[in-house]
Protein backbone atom coordinates (compact mmCIF):
# COMPACT_ATOMS: atom_id res chain seq x y z
CA UNK A 1 0.00 0.00 0.00
CA UNK A 2 3.15 2.57 0.74
CA UNK A 3 4.78 3.21 -2.13
CA UNK A 4 8.73 1.85 -2.13
CA UNK A 5 9.92 5.77 -1.11
CA UNK A 6 8.60 5.33 2.29
CA UNK A 7 10.54 2.17 2.94
CA UNK A 8 13.33 3.98 1.70
CA UNK A 9 13.11 6.81 4.04
CA UNK A 10 12.46 4.80 6.82
CA UNK A 11 15.33 2.48 6.13
CA UNK A 12 17.24 5.71 6.05
CA UNK A 13 16.22 6.91 9.20
CA UNK A 14 15.21 9.73 7.50
CA UNK A 15 11.70 10.07 8.06
CA UNK A 16 12.95 9.72 12.15
CA UNK A 17 15.31 12.24 11.40
CA UNK A 18 12.56 14.57 10.09
CA UNK A 19 10.07 14.17 13.15
CA UNK A 20 13.20 14.75 15.66
CA UNK A 21 14.17 17.69 13.94
CA UNK A 22 10.97 18.92 13.93
CA UNK A 23 10.24 18.90 17.44
CA UNK A 24 13.91 20.10 18.17
CA UNK A 25 13.35 23.19 16.06
CA UNK A 26 9.69 24.16 17.41
CA UNK A 27 11.20 23.14 21.28
CA UNK A 28 14.56 25.13 20.72
CA UNK A 29 12.81 27.99 18.91
CA UNK A 30 10.05 28.70 21.34
CA UNK A 31 12.64 28.62 24.29
CA UNK A 32 14.38 31.07 22.82
CA UNK A 33 11.38 33.00 21.78
CA UNK A 34 10.27 33.13 25.19
CA UNK A 35 13.32 34.66 26.05
CA UNK A 36 13.14 37.43 23.97
CA UNK A 37 8.82 37.53 24.17
CA UNK A 38 8.33 37.15 27.57
CA UNK A 39 9.70 40.13 28.79
CA UNK A 40 8.74 42.32 25.67
CA UNK A 41 4.80 41.40 26.58
CA UNK A 42 6.14 42.07 30.33
CA UNK A 43 7.31 45.76 29.51
CA UNK A 44 3.96 46.18 27.04
CA UNK A 45 2.05 45.36 30.07
CA UNK A 46 3.96 47.55 32.64
CA UNK A 47 4.59 50.37 30.45
CA UNK A 48 0.77 50.70 29.14
CA UNK A 49 -1.50 53.76 30.18
CA UNK A 50 -2.69 52.29 33.53
CA UNK A 51 0.42 49.47 33.90
CA UNK A 52 2.09 50.01 36.95
CA UNK A 53 4.85 51.70 35.56
CA UNK A 54 3.39 53.91 32.30
CA UNK A 55 5.90 55.13 29.68
CA UNK A 56 3.52 55.69 27.32
CA UNK A 57 6.40 56.58 23.98
CA UNK A 58 8.42 53.19 25.03
CA UNK A 59 5.10 51.23 24.85
CA UNK A 60 3.93 53.10 21.75
CA UNK A 61 7.74 52.00 20.20
CA UNK A 62 7.30 48.70 20.73
CA UNK A 63 4.15 48.63 20.44
CA UNK A 64 4.68 49.30 16.24
CA UNK A 65 7.55 47.17 16.38
CA UNK A 66 5.86 44.08 17.51
CA UNK A 67 2.97 44.77 15.15
CA UNK A 68 5.51 45.28 11.99
CA UNK A 69 6.88 42.08 13.11
CA UNK A 70 3.30 40.55 12.95
CA UNK A 71 1.65 41.94 9.68
CA UNK A 72 4.17 40.53 7.70
CA UNK A 73 3.45 36.95 6.22
CA UNK A 74 5.98 34.59 7.81
CA UNK A 75 7.01 32.92 3.94
CA UNK A 76 7.55 36.68 3.06
CA UNK A 77 9.16 37.37 6.49
CA UNK A 78 11.41 34.50 6.44
CA UNK A 79 13.34 35.73 2.59
CA UNK A 80 13.53 39.26 4.47
CA UNK A 81 15.50 38.39 7.15
CA UNK A 82 17.93 36.34 5.34
CA UNK A 83 20.26 38.28 6.00
CA UNK A 84 19.97 38.86 9.55
CA UNK A 85 20.18 35.28 10.05
CA UNK A 86 23.40 35.41 8.31
CA UNK A 87 24.99 38.13 10.84
CA UNK A 88 23.26 36.59 13.70
CA UNK A 89 24.61 32.84 13.25
CA UNK A 90 26.74 33.38 10.18
CA UNK A 91 25.16 31.17 7.80
CA UNK A 92 21.79 31.64 6.00
CA UNK A 93 20.76 27.86 5.17
CA UNK A 94 20.25 24.94 7.48
CA UNK A 95 18.69 24.77 10.72
CA UNK A 96 20.33 27.19 12.33
CA UNK A 97 19.53 29.61 10.31
CA UNK A 98 15.36 29.07 10.29
CA UNK A 99 15.70 29.05 14.01
CA UNK A 100 16.32 32.66 13.75
CA UNK A 101 14.10 33.50 11.68
CA UNK A 102 11.43 31.05 13.48
CA UNK A 103 12.62 33.22 16.75
CA UNK A 104 12.36 36.77 14.85
CA UNK A 105 8.57 35.76 13.97
CA UNK A 106 7.47 33.88 17.33
CA UNK A 107 9.01 35.96 19.73
CA UNK A 108 6.56 39.35 18.78
CA UNK A 109 3.74 37.26 18.80
CA UNK A 110 4.59 35.84 22.27
CA UNK A 111 4.82 39.32 23.20
CA UNK A 112 1.39 39.77 22.70
CA UNK A 113 -0.03 36.19 23.62
CA UNK A 114 2.01 37.01 27.41
CA UNK A 115 0.54 40.66 27.25
CA UNK A 116 -2.71 39.62 27.02
CA UNK A 117 -2.23 36.96 29.68
CA UNK A 118 -1.08 39.35 32.31
CA UNK A 119 -3.48 41.91 31.28
CA UNK A 120 -5.83 39.53 32.89
CA UNK A 121 -4.25 39.91 36.21
CA UNK A 122 -7.06 41.43 38.82
CA UNK A 123 -6.33 45.08 39.04
CA UNK A 124 -7.32 44.71 42.87
CA UNK A 125 -4.34 42.30 43.09
CA UNK A 126 -1.74 44.15 42.21
CA UNK A 127 -3.35 46.99 43.94
CA UNK A 128 -2.84 44.80 47.47
CA UNK A 129 0.80 44.34 46.68
CA UNK A 130 1.33 47.82 46.28
CA UNK A 131 -0.08 48.41 49.53
CA UNK A 132 2.46 46.38 51.06
CA UNK A 133 4.72 48.17 49.89
CA UNK A 134 6.01 46.09 46.91
CA UNK A 135 8.50 47.21 44.33
CA UNK A 136 7.13 47.14 40.70
CA UNK A 137 9.54 44.24 39.74
CA UNK A 138 8.40 42.31 42.77
CA UNK A 139 4.93 42.64 41.13
CA UNK A 140 5.88 41.17 37.94
CA UNK A 141 7.93 37.87 39.35
CA UNK A 142 5.28 37.70 42.17
CA UNK A 143 2.14 38.68 41.46
CA UNK A 144 2.00 39.42 37.65
CA UNK A 145 3.37 36.22 36.09
CA UNK A 146 2.68 33.38 39.06
CA UNK A 147 -1.19 34.99 38.91
CA UNK A 148 -1.29 34.66 35.06
CA UNK A 149 0.76 31.30 34.91
CA UNK A 150 -2.67 29.04 33.92
CA UNK A 151 -3.04 31.50 31.08
CA UNK A 152 0.55 31.66 30.16
CA UNK A 153 0.73 27.88 29.67
CA UNK A 154 -1.96 27.66 27.27
CA UNK A 155 -0.59 30.78 25.17
CA UNK A 156 2.82 28.80 25.06
CA UNK A 157 1.02 25.83 23.92
CA UNK A 158 -0.70 27.91 20.96
CA UNK A 159 2.11 29.56 20.49
CA UNK A 160 4.57 26.08 20.25
CA UNK A 161 1.94 24.72 17.85
CA UNK A 162 2.15 28.47 15.41
CA UNK A 163 6.11 27.50 15.80
CA UNK A 164 5.43 24.07 14.68
CA UNK A 165 3.59 25.24 11.08
CA UNK A 166 6.21 28.22 10.67
CA UNK A 167 8.96 25.11 10.95
CA UNK A 168 7.12 23.69 8.53
CA UNK A 169 7.15 26.24 6.01
CA UNK A 170 10.90 27.22 6.25
CA UNK A 171 11.40 23.95 4.72
CA UNK A 172 10.76 25.88 1.39
CA UNK A 173 14.04 27.88 1.97
CA UNK A 174 15.66 24.95 3.05
CA UNK A 175 14.76 24.13 6.24
CA UNK A 176 14.34 20.52 7.07
CA UNK A 177 12.09 18.17 8.95
CA UNK A 178 8.86 17.31 8.21
CA UNK A 179 8.17 20.13 6.18
CA UNK A 180 10.99 19.32 3.92
CA UNK A 181 10.39 15.66 3.86
CA UNK A 182 6.37 16.57 2.55
CA UNK A 183 7.76 18.85 0.17
CA UNK A 184 11.03 17.34 -1.51
CA UNK A 185 9.99 13.54 -1.37
CA UNK A 186 5.73 13.62 -1.10
CA UNK A 187 5.25 16.52 -3.07
CA UNK A 188 7.56 16.86 -5.95
CA UNK A 189 8.54 13.30 -6.31
CA UNK A 190 5.01 12.49 -6.51
CA UNK A 191 4.24 10.12 -3.48
CA UNK A 192 1.48 11.47 -2.12
CA UNK A 193 1.54 8.46 0.71
CA UNK A 194 4.52 10.87 1.72
CA UNK A 195 3.14 13.72 2.14
CA UNK A 196 -0.21 12.21 3.87
CA UNK A 197 2.24 10.40 6.37
CA UNK A 198 3.89 14.32 7.11
CA UNK A 199 0.91 15.13 7.73
CA UNK A 200 -0.34 12.65 10.17
CA UNK A 201 3.14 12.83 12.15
CA UNK A 202 2.57 16.54 12.66
CA UNK A 203 -1.00 16.36 13.49
CA UNK A 204 -0.09 13.83 15.98
CA UNK A 205 2.36 16.13 17.63
CA UNK A 206 0.44 19.12 17.64
CA UNK A 207 -2.12 17.26 19.80
CA UNK A 208 0.60 15.62 22.41
CA UNK A 209 1.44 19.15 22.79
CA UNK A 210 -1.77 20.36 23.06
CA UNK A 211 -3.17 17.75 25.28
CA UNK A 212 0.10 17.77 27.85
CA UNK A 213 0.07 21.80 27.80
CA UNK A 214 -3.25 22.15 28.90
CA UNK A 215 -3.32 18.82 31.15
CA UNK A 216 -0.61 21.21 32.82
CA UNK A 217 -2.51 24.39 32.95
CA UNK A 218 -5.17 22.76 34.22
CA UNK A 219 -3.53 20.82 36.92
CA UNK A 220 -1.77 23.93 38.14
CA UNK A 221 -4.79 25.93 38.25
CA UNK A 222 -5.31 27.02 41.98
CA UNK A 223 -8.73 28.79 40.92
CA UNK A 224 -12.10 27.38 40.87
CA UNK A 225 -13.04 24.81 38.25
CA UNK A 226 -14.99 25.96 35.83
CA UNK B 1 -1.55 59.97 64.36
CA UNK B 2 -2.76 60.70 60.67
CA UNK B 3 -3.46 63.81 59.60
CA UNK B 4 -4.97 64.65 56.46
CA UNK B 5 -4.29 68.80 55.71
CA UNK B 6 -6.25 70.50 52.65
CA UNK B 7 -6.08 67.35 50.67
CA UNK B 8 -7.26 67.75 47.35
CA UNK B 9 -7.78 65.14 44.21
CA UNK B 10 -8.84 66.44 40.81
CA UNK B 11 -8.81 64.03 38.16
CA UNK B 12 -8.64 65.78 34.69
CA UNK B 13 -10.66 64.06 31.84
CA UNK B 14 -10.76 65.40 28.04
CA UNK B 15 -13.56 67.81 28.54
CA UNK B 16 -13.95 69.10 32.21
CA UNK B 17 -12.02 68.68 35.79
CA UNK B 18 -13.41 66.01 38.43
CA UNK B 19 -13.08 67.15 41.76
CA UNK B 20 -12.83 63.90 43.99
CA UNK B 21 -11.70 65.16 47.55
CA UNK B 22 -11.70 68.74 48.17
CA UNK B 23 -10.01 70.37 51.19
CA UNK B 24 -9.97 67.66 52.85
CA UNK B 25 -8.46 68.01 56.76
CA UNK B 26 -8.78 64.68 59.25
CA UNK B 27 -6.49 64.04 62.38
CA UNK B 28 -6.84 59.91 63.11
CA UNK B 29 -5.66 59.34 66.56
CA UNK B 30 -3.32 56.44 67.49
CA UNK B 31 -6.10 53.02 69.25
CA UNK B 32 -8.96 54.51 67.46
CA UNK B 33 -11.28 52.86 64.57
CA UNK B 34 -11.73 55.62 62.75
CA UNK B 35 -14.87 55.68 60.51
CA UNK B 36 -15.70 57.27 56.58
CA UNK B 37 -18.80 57.07 55.28
CA UNK B 38 -20.25 58.78 52.23
CA UNK B 39 -22.51 57.60 49.39
CA UNK B 40 -20.81 55.91 46.04
CA UNK B 41 -19.03 58.45 44.31
CA UNK B 42 -18.53 60.97 47.21
CA UNK B 43 -14.77 60.36 47.22
CA UNK B 44 -14.03 57.99 49.93
CA UNK B 45 -12.33 55.58 48.40
CA UNK B 46 -10.03 57.86 46.69
CA UNK B 47 -9.80 59.39 50.22
CA UNK B 48 -8.70 56.33 51.53
CA UNK B 49 -6.32 55.59 48.90
CA UNK B 50 -4.97 59.06 49.51
CA UNK B 51 -3.39 57.89 52.82
CA UNK B 52 -1.27 55.55 52.01
CA UNK B 53 -0.08 57.22 48.37
CA UNK B 54 -2.06 54.56 46.41
CA UNK B 55 -3.21 57.67 44.67
CA UNK B 56 -1.20 60.91 44.60
CA UNK B 57 -3.11 63.83 46.13
CA UNK B 58 -3.33 66.73 43.49
CA UNK B 59 -2.19 69.41 46.31
CA UNK B 60 -2.52 69.48 50.36
CA UNK B 61 -0.64 67.03 52.92
CA UNK B 62 -0.63 63.60 54.25
CA UNK B 63 0.76 62.62 57.52
CA UNK B 64 1.99 59.53 59.23
CA UNK B 65 3.50 59.34 62.26
CA UNK B 66 4.54 63.15 61.33
CA UNK B 67 6.18 62.14 58.63
CA UNK B 68 5.00 63.72 55.35
CA UNK B 69 4.57 61.00 52.56
CA UNK B 70 3.48 63.01 49.72
CA UNK B 71 8.00 64.89 49.46
CA UNK B 72 8.76 61.28 50.21
CA UNK B 73 10.97 59.07 48.03
CA UNK B 74 9.38 56.14 46.38
CA UNK B 75 11.97 53.77 48.16
CA UNK B 76 10.77 55.59 51.68
CA UNK B 77 7.14 55.19 50.82
CA UNK B 78 7.43 51.74 49.93
CA UNK B 79 9.73 50.63 53.38
CA UNK B 80 6.25 53.23 55.08
CA UNK B 81 3.68 51.17 53.41
CA UNK B 82 4.66 48.17 55.57
CA UNK B 83 2.83 50.15 58.30
CA UNK B 84 0.03 50.93 56.86
CA UNK B 85 -2.04 47.08 56.07
CA UNK B 86 -5.44 46.99 53.81
CA UNK B 87 -8.18 44.96 53.51
CA UNK B 88 -10.51 45.38 50.12
CA UNK B 89 -14.19 44.45 49.40
CA UNK B 90 -12.57 42.21 46.90
CA UNK B 91 -10.63 40.65 48.99
CA UNK B 92 -7.56 40.76 46.80
CA UNK B 93 -6.03 37.56 47.54
CA UNK B 94 -3.24 35.93 45.18
CA UNK B 95 -5.38 33.12 43.59
CA UNK B 96 -2.60 30.69 42.98
CA UNK B 97 -1.35 30.72 46.34
CA UNK B 98 -2.21 28.63 49.20
CA UNK B 99 -3.69 30.88 52.69
CA UNK B 100 -0.52 30.24 54.69
CA UNK B 101 1.78 31.64 51.32
CA UNK B 102 -1.15 34.77 50.57
CA UNK B 103 -0.33 35.39 54.21
CA UNK B 104 3.70 35.04 54.17
CA UNK B 105 3.10 37.66 50.91
CA UNK B 106 3.85 40.74 52.68
CA UNK B 107 6.88 38.93 54.62
CA UNK B 108 8.46 37.71 51.48
CA UNK B 109 8.31 41.28 49.87
CA UNK B 110 9.70 42.78 52.87
CA UNK B 111 12.67 40.14 52.27
CA UNK B 112 12.19 38.32 55.60
CA UNK B 113 12.99 34.30 55.50
CA UNK B 114 10.76 32.01 54.57
CA UNK B 115 10.91 29.83 57.83
CA UNK B 116 10.02 33.10 59.85
CA UNK B 117 7.50 34.03 57.42
CA UNK B 118 5.38 30.69 57.85
CA UNK B 119 5.93 31.16 61.48
CA UNK B 120 4.60 34.37 61.58
CA UNK B 121 1.60 33.34 59.37
CA UNK B 122 0.31 30.50 61.18
CA UNK B 123 0.39 32.12 64.60
CA UNK B 124 -1.43 35.05 62.81
CA UNK B 125 -3.96 32.63 60.87
CA UNK B 126 -4.85 31.43 64.33
CA UNK B 127 -5.68 34.68 65.47
CA UNK B 128 -8.19 35.03 62.88
CA UNK B 129 -9.91 31.76 63.43
CA UNK B 130 -8.25 30.09 60.17
CA UNK B 131 -5.42 27.63 61.12
CA UNK B 132 -7.29 24.59 59.84
CA UNK B 133 -6.87 26.29 56.43
CA UNK B 134 -3.25 26.87 55.77
CA UNK B 135 -3.41 24.60 52.97
CA UNK B 136 -6.76 25.80 51.40
CA UNK B 137 -6.20 28.11 47.94
CA UNK B 138 -8.40 31.24 48.20
CA UNK B 139 -11.34 29.33 45.68
CA UNK B 140 -11.94 26.85 48.50
CA UNK B 141 -13.22 29.58 50.96
CA UNK B 142 -15.83 31.63 51.47
CA UNK B 143 -16.22 35.18 51.53
CA UNK B 144 -15.86 35.49 55.38
CA UNK B 145 -12.82 33.41 55.01
CA UNK B 146 -11.15 35.35 52.46
CA UNK B 147 -11.47 38.89 54.62
CA UNK B 148 -9.89 36.59 57.42
CA UNK B 149 -6.97 35.14 55.17
CA UNK B 150 -6.71 39.51 54.01
CA UNK B 151 -6.77 40.63 57.46
CA UNK B 152 -3.85 37.77 58.15
CA UNK B 153 -1.94 39.17 55.42
CA UNK B 154 -2.75 42.73 56.53
CA UNK B 155 -1.51 42.47 60.16
CA UNK B 156 1.50 40.06 58.98
CA UNK B 157 4.09 43.27 58.90
CA UNK B 158 2.75 44.13 62.38
CA UNK B 159 1.24 47.61 60.51
CA UNK B 160 0.32 50.41 63.18
CA UNK B 161 -2.70 50.96 61.28
CA UNK B 162 -5.33 49.29 58.63
CA UNK B 163 -7.23 50.78 56.26
CA UNK B 164 -10.54 49.57 55.31
CA UNK B 165 -12.17 49.74 51.95
CA UNK B 166 -15.59 48.43 52.17
CA UNK B 167 -14.33 45.94 53.91
CA UNK B 168 -17.78 44.00 54.59
CA UNK B 169 -19.79 45.20 51.59
CA UNK B 170 -19.35 41.88 49.77
CA UNK B 171 -20.51 39.76 52.45
CA UNK B 172 -23.76 38.80 54.33
CA UNK B 173 -25.28 40.43 57.67
CA UNK B 174 -24.15 37.55 59.76
CA UNK B 175 -20.57 37.62 58.51
CA UNK B 176 -20.29 40.90 58.45
CA UNK B 177 -21.04 41.08 62.32
CA UNK B 178 -18.50 38.47 62.63
CA UNK B 179 -15.54 40.49 60.90
CA UNK B 180 -16.57 43.69 62.45
CA UNK B 181 -15.96 41.84 65.64
CA UNK B 182 -12.74 40.71 64.65
CA UNK B 183 -11.66 44.25 63.89
CA UNK B 184 -12.55 45.65 66.95
CA UNK B 185 -10.66 42.28 68.68
CA UNK B 186 -7.60 43.29 67.01
CA UNK B 187 -7.66 46.93 67.52
CA UNK B 188 -7.55 46.17 71.31
CA UNK B 189 -5.25 43.80 71.40
CA UNK B 190 -2.88 44.73 69.37
CA UNK B 191 -3.56 48.60 69.32
CA UNK B 192 -3.72 48.85 65.45
CA UNK B 193 -5.56 52.20 64.47
CA UNK B 194 -8.35 51.22 62.13
CA UNK B 195 -9.67 53.59 59.34
CA UNK B 196 -12.91 52.30 57.82
CA UNK B 197 -14.24 52.79 54.74
CA UNK B 198 -17.94 52.11 54.21
CA UNK B 199 -21.40 53.56 52.67
CA UNK B 200 -22.92 51.45 55.45
CA UNK B 201 -24.32 53.41 59.26
CA UNK B 202 -24.19 49.84 60.76
CA UNK B 203 -20.70 49.56 59.96
CA UNK B 204 -20.07 52.77 61.61
CA UNK B 205 -22.44 52.20 64.87
CA UNK B 206 -21.08 48.59 64.76
CA UNK B 207 -17.22 49.47 65.83
CA UNK B 208 -15.92 52.89 64.91
CA UNK B 209 -15.00 55.34 67.81
CA UNK B 210 -15.80 58.62 65.46
CA UNK B 211 -16.97 59.07 62.12
CA UNK B 212 -16.51 61.91 59.16
CA UNK B 213 -19.16 62.14 56.86
CA UNK B 214 -18.29 62.95 53.20
CA UNK B 215 -20.32 63.87 50.47
CA UNK B 216 -19.84 65.39 47.13
CA UNK B 217 -16.05 65.37 47.64
CA UNK B 218 -16.00 67.24 50.89
CA UNK B 219 -16.05 66.29 54.49
CA UNK B 220 -19.66 67.63 55.85
CA UNK B 221 -19.75 66.57 59.28
CA UNK B 222 -17.05 64.92 61.79
CA UNK B 223 -17.30 63.70 65.13
CA UNK B 224 -18.20 61.11 67.86
CA UNK B 225 -20.12 58.34 66.42
CA UNK B 226 -22.51 58.65 69.68
CA UNK B 227 -23.10 62.62 68.85
CA UNK B 228 -23.37 62.50 65.06
CA UNK B 229 -25.98 59.72 65.55
CA UNK B 230 -27.79 61.68 68.30
CA UNK B 231 -27.56 65.42 66.47
CA UNK B 232 -26.64 64.84 63.00
CA UNK B 233 -26.04 68.22 61.72
CA UNK B 234 -25.92 67.73 57.95
CA UNK B 235 -28.79 66.28 55.77
CA UNK B 236 -25.71 63.91 54.50
CA UNK B 237 -25.84 62.49 58.11
CA UNK B 238 -28.84 62.33 58.45
CA UNK B 239 -30.16 59.95 54.89
CA UNK B 240 -27.02 57.90 55.75
CA UNK B 241 -28.91 57.79 59.04
CA UNK B 242 -32.53 57.03 58.06
CA UNK B 243 -32.27 57.14 54.18
CA UNK B 244 -35.16 58.90 52.53
CA UNK B 245 -35.64 56.96 49.89
CA UNK B 246 -37.49 54.19 51.99
CA UNK B 247 -40.70 53.08 50.82
CA UNK B 248 -42.31 54.06 55.10
CA UNK B 249 -41.22 57.56 54.22
CA UNK B 250 -42.58 57.79 50.76
CA UNK B 251 -46.28 59.83 51.95
CA UNK B 252 -47.87 63.35 51.04
CA UNK B 253 -50.63 63.05 53.24
CA UNK B 254 -49.07 64.82 56.45
CA UNK B 255 -45.65 66.94 57.14
CA UNK B 256 -43.09 64.79 58.63
CA UNK B 257 -40.83 65.28 61.70
CA UNK B 258 -37.78 63.49 62.66
CA UNK B 259 -37.07 62.76 66.59
CA UNK B 260 -34.25 61.96 68.34
CA UNK B 261 -33.96 60.75 71.77
CA UNK B 262 -31.21 60.28 73.78
CA UNK B 263 -30.98 58.01 76.95
CA UNK B 264 -32.91 59.66 79.58
CA UNK B 265 -36.56 60.02 76.90
CA UNK B 266 -36.00 56.57 75.04
CA UNK B 267 -37.41 54.92 78.01
CA UNK B 268 -40.49 57.44 78.33
CA UNK B 269 -43.38 56.88 76.56
CA UNK B 270 -43.00 60.06 74.61
CA UNK B 271 -45.35 59.59 71.48
CA UNK B 272 -48.04 58.04 73.92
CA UNK B 273 -47.98 60.77 75.72
CA UNK B 274 -47.70 63.47 73.41
CA UNK B 275 -50.78 61.65 71.55
CA UNK B 276 -53.25 61.38 74.49
CA UNK B 277 -52.30 65.11 75.40
CA UNK B 278 -53.18 66.47 72.15
CA UNK B 279 -55.45 64.32 71.18
CA UNK B 280 -54.87 63.97 67.80
CA UNK B 281 -53.52 60.64 65.92
CA UNK B 282 -49.61 60.31 64.40
CA UNK B 283 -48.63 58.16 62.16
CA UNK B 284 -44.90 56.34 62.74
CA UNK B 285 -43.30 55.48 60.07
CA UNK B 286 -39.74 54.83 61.05
CA UNK B 287 -38.26 53.91 64.40
CA UNK B 288 -34.80 52.84 65.61
CA UNK B 289 -32.58 52.52 68.77
CA UNK B 290 -28.90 52.11 69.25
CA UNK B 291 -26.56 51.65 71.65
CA UNK B 292 -23.06 53.62 72.06
CA UNK B 293 -20.97 53.14 74.72
CA UNK B 294 -23.84 51.42 76.68
CA UNK B 295 -26.17 54.98 76.25
CA UNK B 296 -29.17 54.50 74.19
CA UNK B 297 -30.11 56.92 71.47
CA UNK B 298 -33.12 56.40 69.07
CA UNK B 299 -34.63 57.67 66.19
CA UNK B 300 -37.96 58.24 64.85
CA UNK B 301 -40.06 59.63 61.85
CA UNK B 302 -43.60 60.30 62.07
CA UNK B 303 -46.18 62.02 60.37
CA UNK B 304 -48.41 64.24 61.57
CA UNK B 305 -52.33 64.52 60.85
CA UNK B 306 -53.45 66.08 57.45
CA UNK B 307 -55.16 68.33 59.07
CA UNK B 308 -53.47 71.49 59.38
CA UNK B 309 -54.77 72.30 63.31
CA UNK B 310 -54.32 69.05 64.73
CA UNK B 311 -50.68 69.54 63.27
CA UNK B 312 -50.15 72.62 64.86
CA UNK B 313 -51.14 71.04 67.78
CA UNK B 314 -48.39 68.95 68.16
CA UNK B 315 -45.92 71.35 67.05
CA UNK B 316 -47.03 73.18 69.77
CA UNK B 317 -46.76 70.15 72.30
CA UNK B 318 -42.79 68.96 70.76
CA UNK B 319 -41.81 72.63 71.12
CA UNK B 320 -42.59 72.76 74.74
CA UNK B 321 -41.08 69.20 74.80
CA UNK B 322 -37.09 68.60 75.63
CA UNK B 323 -37.49 66.05 72.93
CA UNK B 324 -35.18 67.22 69.68
CA UNK B 325 -36.48 66.98 66.66
CA UNK B 326 -37.02 68.85 63.20
CA UNK B 327 -39.02 68.87 60.03
CA UNK B 328 -38.03 66.66 57.22
CA UNK B 329 -38.08 67.97 53.63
Amino acid sequence: MLSEMFYKLWDAGLIQKGIWETVYMTLLSTAISYLIGLPLGVILTVTDRGGIHPVPWLNRVLGVIVNFFRSVPFIILMVAMLPVAKFVVGTSLGNRAMIVMLVIAAAPYIARMVESSVKEVDAGVIEAAQAMGASNFQIVYKVLLPEARPSLILGAVISMVTILGYSAMSATIGGTGLGQIAISYGHQRFNPDITWICVFLTVLIVQIIQEVGTAIAHRTDKRAKK
Amino acid sequence: MIELKHLCKTYSAPDKEIHALEDINLSIQDGEIFGIIGLSGAGKSTLVRCINLLERPTSGQVLVDGRELTSLPRKELLLLRRSIGMIFQSFNLLEQRNVLKNVCFPLEIAGVDRKTAEAKARELLQVVGLADRADSYPSQLSGGQKQRVAIARALATDPRYILCDEATSALDPNTTRSILDLLRQINRDLGVTIIVITHEMKVIDQICDRVAVIDHSRIAEEGRVSEVFTSPQSQIARDLIIPRDRAALDTKNGRKIRLTFNDAYSREPVISNMVLECQAPVNILFADTKEFEGVIYGHMIIELPADPKQADKILVWLKNSPVEWREEV
